[in-house]
């Protein structure tokens, strides 16, 4: 009955959306506040009733409830409660209930806390929100449906992936789809500012909250998949360029570059084409993300089960919302003409160049995705490629260089007309770090990479970089410290955001060269008492024994880890064998130490010649994570920032400049 | 059709089709460090044909094991880097690189990213300059007796 | 109205175009590297009863042969057997097994119980051989001309229509 109920209400949901889709872009066309009116409550019922749908999902597989197909295949009974809560979105249909009611939760925000926004484009916004979700809803209504029941119900569940019985990758979803839904408020808003004809500094202000959070939830979507990808997949890969892992880099590269080219329109009312057709593309990334899954046409670790019926109806909407958004912005394309003149070296160029490098990166990324599917469509299925790291590693890096470099110097950079020597002066200190840091490896690396060695100095000019950020602003050493202090303390919490998520990419840097350069690896046979020695760090092999497990039996291995003598830690590996459905997984034991990170996994015995182990010594690698986490808390505390939270300034009755006078005065 | 190709993704049952989520750990590898350290790289960038997006380094499948092994004799056997890579090409083709070769059909994968640059920084020059103020072309004559003529006190 | 502004546009019409016709390709099945070279020069010792086994310098002898890569632990082997029956009762192709990393006294199970197309049967009890000739999953199937050149590989198991669709015409390309 219930599960009826949540089928009932996901159909309530569509029509209503449906209603939100056209009603209030009627009203915003002819001026008509009550068909304007209804974007509100529409949304607020959307909301509603999918949060009725997903807690009437969410209760099947809490019960166990068998009769629904959904739970069925990818639940069991005795799997643990959490993973039966997270199961429901651990696959398609409960994937895309879980993306629908994150557009509601959006819409609804925008409709509750929108007020500054003039009537018409608040309605517009919601508009466009509503054809979003009900493109997803007729979609999951005729083909993904996650109450369809299942007669006779059978016994237990088919189990689910055992894989996904993990705490990291039970939330790596929600963050990623708050990710990528949250880019469609950016989306909506361009399509919304482009019918109503005007994109100005206040729809720069009102776009960027919606991007930054969406940006906070991607950054820490894809860090916790990576990390899960370290911790469970047992040598401790974390990126491995899959389709679908590239599926959620690509809107990340592309938010990142809208959240920068957002900042030019509000200050200087410039780049105002750019940052449009970013925030077009960043939510047509995550449309494609999804399609990619879900379609089949790329071969991933990822995918869900596949389905071409499927793929088709959703390539279809793929056509419609990115054409459709995009013939709007070719046809539009004059009013996003024109705005402040700078120069060539200034903050607004040197973000032009951020634009280009970040968008010819994602378009790499895309490229080297897509490929072997064009090669496979060109050539009958008679020739393919694999396009894998190596690819990346000799495109993508190099781009990135450069984009790093700079953005050392962007911060300090004045807008319309900047000073570039003044700026490298002022980078001395930065400098001077990085190539000490660079001396310092050198010295202790000799053997190293040379990629390495500039790696760390980049990692450091960007913490360097961040830290002058500081100094420049608060006039440090250059004011009594009482006034330095005293700006720290007044300074924009936006400018504190910029700070920390420029230096929280500094320490992802060195955290990459230096896991990636110096991790040092042992794959030998061991039998207990064994020792081996990485990187100073001396392995014990204590025993292995066979053991059962709430869902699985488990070979459990103990090493003790001691150096120059003195114990450190004693690490417990496991390999797991798991009968529903039949899958072996390895749990490594890893050791997070400030200097890199301990990291043993133990496999079967080979005969009498002992266990197997793969044993590592990886430097800086959890300096990644934090990085990462840094980044987000960044990205957080811009987001606190009095400007958001006071809200946009009403917009002028009339431009002073060249413009016509407003269409209708704000509210 | 839809049953057709879910049947055929179903039933083609790949080789040792474990899932490979475990660690793959051989009791046989070459006794010279060296060689096995030369091996190992270049499993590295050998693709385990039936596992999604993996190395034969890392894959446990029952193949990737199989490779492995052939990968190790012909480091033993003295071949080079280039012709340990060559031999399992000429027996499953350029899919199974990681790295993807240099041919005229891969020509647009390898240009496109400097190309892109490229023309993305010509489409921002040129923007550029079509944003800097234009000229001021002087005045013509008829437009300086104009000027006078507003300006004039009166 | 700036031309210019159209091109993302443009290119997204074109990827979509890539991703429809996408969607009717397997992403996982590999090409064959082999098509048009000559059959790898391995043999294979018989199965019991099979003989003469996989010899190499026999499939060049002007003969059109077959060769399906099975197992008997192979469910979709057991699928496929019918069409493989077909192809033996209904053409003068020559059929011969490579029996893949199996036990001998299950795979004879397997023919007595299902059927046996094959003239002779080779057991690759290691899988080497079968790596010779580009076999990374079972069933596959290959067609070898009169002059022990390669020139069609299926990868899966044979459906019913694959005959009259893909084999027939490979025979009789390859005949001329």
């Amino acid at each position: 009955m219930i599960i009826e109920l949540g089928h009932f209400a996901l159909i309530l949901a569509f029509v209503l959306a449906l209603t939100q889709a056209s009603l209030p872009l009627i009203g915003a066309a002819r001026g008509n506040a009550a068909l304007m009116a209804v974007a509100r409550p529409a949304a607020f019922g959307q909301l509603i009733f999918l949060l009725l749908a997903f807690a009437a999902l969410m209760y099947g597989f809490v019960t166990s409830d068998f009769s629904v197909q959904v739970v069925t295949a990818n639940s069991h009974s005795a799997k643990p409660m959490l993973y039966k809560i997270a199961g429901l979105w651990g696959n398609h249909e409960g994937s895309l209930l879980l993306w629908v009611l994150i557009l509601a939760i959006f819409g609804a925000a925008v409709a509750g806390v929108g007020d500054n926004l003039p009537a018409t484009l608040r309605a517009r916004v919601l508009s466009v929100q509503a054809m979003i979700a009900t493109g997803f809803l007729s979609f999951m209504l005729a083909t993904s449906n996650p109450f369809t029941r299942l007669i006779p119900a059978p016994l237990d569940g088919n189990g689910l992936n055992p894989l996904l019985q993990d705490p990291g990758l039970a939330f790596h979803p929600p963050f990623l789809y708050l990710g990528y839904v949250g880019f469609s408020m950016a989306f909506s808003f361009a399509v919304a500012a482009l019918i109503e004809g005007r994109v100005d500094p206040a729809w720069a202000r009102w776009v960027r909250p919606w991007t930054l959070a969406a940006w906070c939830f991607l950054t820490i979507g894809i860090a916790m998949g990576s990390w899960w990808a370290y911790y469970e997949l047992g040598w401790g890969g974390w990126w491995f360029w899959d389709p679908v892992e590239n599926a959620s880099f690509m809107p990340w590269l592309a938010g990142t570059a809208l959240l920068h080219s957002a900042i030019v329109v509000e200050r200087r009312d410039a780049l105002k084409s750019w940052t449009v057709l970013l925030a077009i593309l960043t939510f047509s990334l995550s449309l494609l993300g999804t399609f990619i899954v879900r379609s089949g046409v790329l071969s991933s670790v990822h995918a869900f089960a596949t389905d071409p019926a499927r793929g088709v109806f959703i390539l279809g909407f793929l056509v419609l919302v990115i054409g459709g958004s995009l013939t709007l912005y070719a046809i539009r394309a004059p009013i996003l003409k024109g705005g402040g003149i700078f120069a060539p070296i200034s903050r607004e160029a040197a973000l032009v160049v951020n634009n280009w490098l970040l968008a010819t990166a994602c378009a790499t990324v895309l490229l080297g995705t897509l490929y072997p599917l064009l090669m496979d469509a060109l050539s009958g299925g008679a020739d393919k490629v694999t396009v894998g790291a190596p690819y990346y590693n000799a495109t993508f890096t190099p781009l990135m260089v450069p984009l790093l470099m700079m953005m050392a110097l962007g911060p300090l950079m004045s807008w319309k007309r900047g000073d570039l020597a003044g700026v490298l002066s002022r980078l001395q200190f930065a400098l001077g770090l990085s190539v000490l840091s660079m001396l310092l490896v050198w010295y202790l690396r000799e053997e190293g990479p040379v990629l390495a060695v500039f790696g760390i100095g980049l990692g450091v000019w960007l913490i360097g970089g961040a830290l002058t950020d500081l100094a420049e602003r608060i006039k440090l050493f250059r004011a009594p410290f009482a006034t330095s202090f005293a700006r720290a303390a007044g300074l924009p919490r936006a400018s504190w955001g910029a700070m920390l998520a420029h230096g929280g990419v500094g320490i992802v840097v060195l955290g990459i060269t230096a896991s990636t350069a110096w991790t040092e690896e042992k794959i030998i046979l061991m039998q207990p008492g064994d020792e081996a020695t990485v990187s100073g760090y001396v392995y014990r092999f204590i025993r292995a024994e066979q053991g059962p497990g709430p869902n699985y039996t488990a070979l459990r291995g103990q090493f003790e880890v001691s150096k120059n003598g003195a114990p450190l830690v004693s690490l417990e590996p496991e390999a797991r064998s798991y009968p529903t459905p039949p899958m072996d997984t390895t749990e490594a034991a890893i050791y997070p130490m400030l200097s890199g990170d301990l990291f043993a996994v133990i496999g079967n015995p080979q005969g009498d010649k002992g266990w197997s182990a793969r044993l590592y010594f990886r430097p800086l690698q959890s300096w990644i994570w934090a990085g990462a986490i840094i980044m987000t808390i960044g990205g957080v505390i811009s987001l606190s920032d009095r400007r958001h939270r006071v809200g946009a300034p009403r917009r002028a009755a009339t431009s002073i400049i060249g413009g016509a006078p407003a269409p209708h005065t704000a509210q | 059709m839809k049953r057709q190709i879910i049947r055929l993704a179903i039933a083609f049952m790949l080789i040792g089709a474990n899932p490979a989520y475990a660690i793959a750990v051989d009791a046989v590898t070459l006794q010279d460090p060296a060689l096995e350290t030369r091996a190992r790289i270049i499993m590295q960038g050998l693709r385990c044909l039936v596992c999604q997006n993996q190395s034969i380094e890392i894959s446990d499948a029952e193949l990737a094991g199989d490779l492995r092994r052939i990968v190790r004799e012909r480091v033993a056997a003295g071949d080079t880097d280039a012709q340990v890579r060559a031999h399992l090409v000429a027996r499953y083709g350029d899919w199974v690189l990681m790295r993807p070769p240099f041919r005229l059909s891969t020509l647009v994968l390898w240009a496109g990213p400097p190309v892109l640059l490229v023309l993305g920084g010509i489409a921002l020059w040129a923007g550029q300059r079509r944003r800097e103020a234009p000229v001021l072309q002087p005045l013509t004559e008829a437009e300086q007796a104009k000027l006078r003529e507003i300006t004039a006190p009166d | 109205m700036r031309w210019r502004s159209f091109i993302p546009l443009i290119l997204v019409g074109l990827l979509a175009a890539v991703l429809f016709v996408g969607l009717g390709l397997d992403p996982k099945i590999v090409p064959s590297a082999l098509i048009d070279k000559p059959v790898p020069q391995f043999d294979l010792p018989p199965l019991p009863g099979k003989e003469p086994g996989l010899i190499a310098a026999d499939l060049a002898k002007g003969q059109i042969t077959l060769l399906n890569v099975w197992a008997s632990w192979c469910g979709p082997c057991r699928i496929e057997h019918p069409q493989l029956m077909e192809i033996a009762n209904t053409t003068d192709v020559r059929m011969i097994g490579l029996n893949y990393k199996d036990d001998p006294a299950k795979a004879l199970a397997f023919l007595k119980q299902l059927g046996d197309p094959f003239a002779s049967v080779g057991a690759d009890r290691t899988g080497r051989v079968a790596i010779e000739w580009g076999v990374y999953g079972v069933p596959e199937t290959f067609l070898i001309d009169g002059k022990g050149r390669i020139v069609m590989k299926h990868v899966g198991p044979l459906r019913p229509e694959d005959i009259p669709e893909k084999i027939l015409p490979a025979i009789k390309a390859a005949a001329q």
